[in-house]
């Protein structure tokens, strides 16, 4: 099946966003296909490349990165929840005139129109946080 | 981006289910952010609003007091972009003592069967 999974939650405060990337995880270890990736509202914070975990804890911004890089998924950062957190690829930082970048280029931003078309286009959408 | 916006063809339902109350936190506002997000890109769309998500609905809030923007002016605007079908649980509003003039907008009353055959129907179902 084909599936979009859709992170609200911000990592480490609450459950949700590693339950979507176990989720995940385990979506692709049996064999299913993942039409998009989308991260709306404070969901956007796993795609900081900026995070900068204590020791012998866990980076999750960068088990999702390594996760999309690994299985060339296609994951969507929404502009609008991102650019007011602070989450900016480069082309959004020099826009706004603002260095360096805080994402990672794993992820793209784009508009909520994304979200719905992967709806549309996925057999099930899944919804963390 | 390798994924272009589907044409027409692909119409299909979509559920959106608006279920906290208002201004505690963004997601009334990103529930309704998402549904005319699907109505501007011609999707057949249902909101719900279902437990605590009844509270935005009442008439003459006045979150200003509070710093926030009423969310009256988003759900007015919903008839504009074609969003009519709007369910309101039944159970919820009589948990929180509600009528129908108590809301600033007319929606349809629904009972868990109405709504477990309204989400049976959808393609997808976004929870907020």
């Amino acid at each position: 099946m084909n599936f979009t999974v859709v992170v609200y939650a911000a990592p480490y405060s609450s459950e949700a966003a590693t339950s979507a990337l176990n989720f995940t995880k385990a979506l692709l270890e049996q064999g299913h296909q993942i039409y998009r990736l989308f991260f709306f509202s404070d969901g956007v914070h796993n795609a900081n490349r900026l995070a900068v975990l204590p020791k012998g804890e866990v980076n999750l911004q960068q088990q999702w990165d390594s996760l999309i890089r690994t299985n060339d998924l296609e994951s969507v950062v929404c502009v609008t929840s991102a650019i007011k957190r602070g989450i900016l690829n480069e082309p959004e930082a020099e826009r706004h005139d603002l260095k360096p970048a805080s994402m990672y280029e794993s992820s793209e931003i784009s508009g909520l129109g994304q979200l719905i078309d992967a709806a549309l286009n996925s057999h099930r959408v899944v919804n963390f946080g | 981006m390798a994924n272009q916006m589907q044409k027409d063809e692909n119409q299909k339902i979509l559920t959106f289910v608006s279920r906290t109350a208002p201004y505690g936190s963004n997601r009334p506002q990103l529930c309704l952010d998402a549904a005319l997000a699907a109505a501007v890109f011609g999707q057949d769309v249902n909101l719900v609003f279902l437990g605590d998500g009844v509270l935005q609905l009442i008439k003459d809030q006045a979150p200003q007091a509070i710093s926030s923007k009423p969310l009256s002016s988003t759900l007015e605007t919903l008839d504009l972009y074609g969003i009519k079908n709007i369910y309101i649980d039944q159970d919820s509003m009589t948990k929180n003592h509600l009528l129908a003039e108590d809301l600033l907008l007319d929606g349809r009353s629904a009972g868990k069967e109405v709504l477990s055959e309204l989400f049976d129907n959808s393609a997808a179902v976004f929870n907020l």
